[in-house]
């Protein structure tokens, strides 16, 4: 049984313990609202992008000699994985999805004889990925912790990831990134972005327009956009994750919260035990003692 | 007769209103989106979008190259950066015009299409020099 001051000091820590996960859970709500409002004010971008590129496509389609951003190699040998995490825990399965879902699909890939390399971007993942397959990353980024990510990131990991491609460095390029789908559940989703999976085209209001004309040609105009689209996709996934990781983060701290007041109400009844157990003691001994004389 | 304006960045919708004209910089020309205009894509070069509304042009803005899509109803420019032209600055544009044009003298002379990257990079940046100076006495008057 532990003393009556074991159990105060441990009562203590475990209310400043609750107090940091409910500011954590507080600061990471406010987060949350920015980084939503944040990824809706890039989505139209986003949209308009998909269009042009879709109806772009859609000219130059059956075309021979098409960017190798669309295509792809021709080949499946070496596949490039960019797992996208946080850069800070404490955010519940956030990072560890990630992580397992990435190695999970290096394991997968290497069984089906594919060579592997991997770019992570995000500490958590790089640090994983270290310790697991150092041998196979050729490179890695952070995002910035705990700050607005600006465009200028992603358009520098598009640029990173082009030209790998054009030296040949690999065949197919996989994300790995966790999907938002709302504060409670973020689900960890592959996206494969080379060759690139043609968006629908949805001009469906359009579609008795006449058809558009470029300038200038199809083939100049989609090989400017693709490299575009790669960095805008990007910049969609890293908000994507910016929400998430503060989304689960506020269900963790939510949980610990109230793990918290959990532990706090046991180790009370304890210490209200062990205290009315000590005074009955005491009495029995000053009675015991007065009887004796 | 008016059209749908919209100028995006990757970032933020800037600019979201109709109008009666836009003027903006295509790679090959400058190119005015009215009501009725054929469909269109284009890419944009470095250079300043003029809305006009009643003869008169109400906004102006910088973008840093880019696409636009131009329909009978509407005109949507995907800008790489876009700013309003009163908050452009000529000394940042110099810094990255210098930047530029000292990773175009290291750069390799074999490699066209990265040189091409870089001259429309310059192109941008000495069009956002102009446009920031044609800005300041705009503001003074």
């Amino acid at each position: 049984m532990a003393s009556l001051k074991e159990l105060r000091a441990r009562i203590g820590s475990v209310k400043s313990t609750r107090k940091i996960t409910s500011a954590m859970k507080m600061v990471a709500a406010a987060k949350l609202r920015r980084a939503e409002t944040r990824a809706a004010a890039a989505r139209p971008y986003a949209d308009a992008m998909r269009r042009m590129l879709a109806e772009v496509a859609r000219s130059v389609a059956g075309e021979g000699g098409q960017p190798a951003l669309l295509t792809g190699t021709g080949q499946d040998k070496v596949h490039l994985l960019v797992p996208m995490s946080s850069d800070r825990g404490l955010a519940g399965a956030f990072n560890s999805n990630i992580n397992r879902t990435t190695r999970n699909l290096v394991l997968r890939l290497q069984a089906e004889g594919k060579t592997v390399k991997l770019l992570p971007v995000g500490r958590k993942t790089h640090d994983f990925l270290e310790r697991e397959f150092s041998d196979l990353i050729i490179g890695h980024r952070h995002l910035a912790a705990g700050k607005e990510i600006p465009f200028s990131a992603a358009s520098e990991l598009g640029e990173q990831i082009s030209s790998l491609l054009d030296k040949g460095e690999f065949d197919v390029c996989t994300l790995v990134y966790n999907q938002f789908r709302n504060v409670m559940t973020q689900t960890p989703t592959e996206m494969q972005l080379i060759p690139l999976a043609l968006p629908e085209n949805d001009n469906a209001e359009q579609a008795d327009v006449a058809s558009y004309e470029f300038e200038p040609d199809e083939a100049t105009l989609l090989s400017s956009l693709l490299p575009r689209n790669l960095q805008v996709q990007l910049y969609a996934t890293m908000l994507e994750t910016a929400a998430g990781e503060n989304g689960a983060r506020m269900t963790a701290m939510d949980n610990a919260t109230r793990n918290a007041g959990k532990a706090i109400d046991r180790l009370t009844l304890t210490y209200n035990r062990t205290r009315q157990t000590n005074i009955t003691n005491e009495l029995i001994e000053i009675i015991s003692g007065a009887q004796a004389v | 007769m008016s059209i749908k304006v919209k100028i995006v960045s990757p970032e933020k919708v800037l600019f979201a209103h109709d109008a009666d004209m836009v003027v903006m910089p295509g790679a090959e020309g400058d190119i005015a989106a009215m009501p009725e205009h054929a469909p269109l894509m284009l890419t944009l070069r470095g250079g300043v979008v003029d809305v006009y509304e009643d003869g008169a042009v109400t906004h102006r803005f910088f973008v840093a190259g880019g696409f636009a899509d131009i329909a009978p109803t509407h005109c949507t420019i995907l800008a790489d950066r876009a700013t309003g032209l009163a908050e452009l600055s000529v000394d940042d544009a110099e810094a990255r015009l210098a930047a530029l044009e000292k990773s175009y003298e290291e750069a390799d002379k074999m490699n066209v299409p990265a040189l091409d990257i870089l001259m429309g990079k310059m192109q941008s940046a000495r069009a956002e020099i102009d446009a920031a100076q044609s800005a300041v006495p705009a503001m003074s008057i």
